[in-house]
């Protein structure tokens, strides 16, 4: 029984649902929910599977992706600390729905792995309770880590006012 | 001992009052280390026994820029601390120095990204450069005994030598294609940021 197959059928007894998708790479299971279904898996997965942690929260630009249908991926990792299986959950956006909804009631440590995916690729999540930029400075107007931001930016780095010596 | 030619005798050395203020200077420059990076630790070498830069009287490292007279930025300075190094210079007392540490302050060295500033030369005002990446602590000393040559061939007491600097020291503070950049940007309402270190 392969590792997708297992996840199904313990997913299936659970929460029926058809527009779920699931790959595997090296015996890791990914599984693709719609962003509407998200929360309800999401807290499927922690209360009745056990994932009792959330490794990790982030973005994907798939802008120029080859094969690439959408342009945002959202990556949950999640772990069972008492089994030690791991699931990795990802959702896709797209342009100007950039919203998905919040993990931090689920799980605590969802509150600056959102804060980050927010400040770096501007995508909203919803009902949290402090989406403000983690990294950046909080006047700062773009998202760097897109695919359409320029490396070097757009000329903040350099905005900043000149101390001449003579008036410092 | 006086006599009819040395009336003062000799225990009294006459000079000029600024040659005398700039020896006392520069022999006990005190060192504010803004230390963000790998040259950080170059510069605790530089102060640590072997090479011993107490040796030319600028061991006295203080951690406040209230007590420093010489700023030494050793490492690469992100967009978002350049204010609170600029807030640090304008805190220090006159007369005051500095000296840019590295690559990477001098110029951004490998980091030539939209978070890291391109040379703090940019910004604020900068008397002694050292290249390398990361300098040897020699090559600290010897941008220390060069400051201490400056502070000797143009300080003067009251600080006169500094009211003549009054334009920007180091490049232009946009490149031309990062204006080309600015203006091409997209997203419909994108203002730059102001950001003002004296708050």
């Amino acid at each position: 029984m392969t590792l997708i197959a297992k996840w199904q059928e313990r997913l299936d007894a659970l929460m029926p649902d058809d527009s779920r998708r699931w790959s595997e790479f090296r015996a890791q299971c990914r599984l693709i929910v719609s962003s509407d279904r998200l929360a309800a898996t999401m807290s499927t997965l922690r209360d009745k599977c056990g994932m009792d942690m959330l490794i990790d929260v982030t973005a994907i630009d798939l802008l120029e992706y080859q094969g690439a249908r959408d342009r945002f991926e959202v990556v949950y990792c999640l772990l069972n600390t008492e089994s030690g299986e791991r699931l990795t959950v990802s959702v896709y956006l797209n342009e100007p729905e950039l919203t998905v909804p919040s993990m931090y009631s689920l799980w605590k440590s969802a509150d600056w792995l959102e804060r980050e995916a927010y400040d770096m690729f501007g995508i909203r999540f919803e009902n949290h309770p402090n989406l403000k930029r983690l990294l950046l400075p909080e006047q700062f107007a773009s998202y760097p880590l897109r695919k359409d931001y320029p490396m070097q930016g757009r000329g903040e780095r350099h905005n900043f006012p000149v101390v001449t010596r003579a008036q410092s | 001992m006086a006599t009819q030619m040395n009336p003062t005798g000799d225990n009294v050395i006459w000079t000029r009052l600024d040659a005398a203020a700039n020896w006392a200077r520069k022999n006990s420059l005190w060192p504010m280390p803004f230390a963000t990076a790998c040259c950080g630790i170059e510069l605790m070498a530089a102060s640590a026994s072997r090479h011993d830069l107490s040796r030319f009287g600028s061991e006295v490292m203080r951690f406040t820029p209230r007590q420093c007279d010489l700023m030494i930025v050793a490492g690469r300075v992100v967009m978002k601390m350049l204010p609170v190094l600029q807030r640090i210079w304008l805190q220090m007392p006159e007369p005051k120095w500095c000296i840019s540490m590295g690559a990477c302050a001098c110029s951004g060295g490998v980091f030539d990204t939209y978070a890291v500033v391109q040379g703090i030369d940019r910004f604020i005002p900068v008397d002694v450069y050292i290249p390398g990446c990361p300098p040897r602590p020699e090559q600290l000393i010897r941008a220390v005994l060069d400051l201490q040559e400056k502070i000797q061939q143009t300080g003067t007491v009251y600080g006169k030598e500094f009211a003549s600097r009054t334009s920007p020291e180091g490049p232009p503070r946009f490149d031309r294609d990062e204006i080309e950049r600015i203006r091409d940007r997209q997203p419909k309402k994108f203002q730059l940021p102001i950001y003002n270190p004296r708050h």
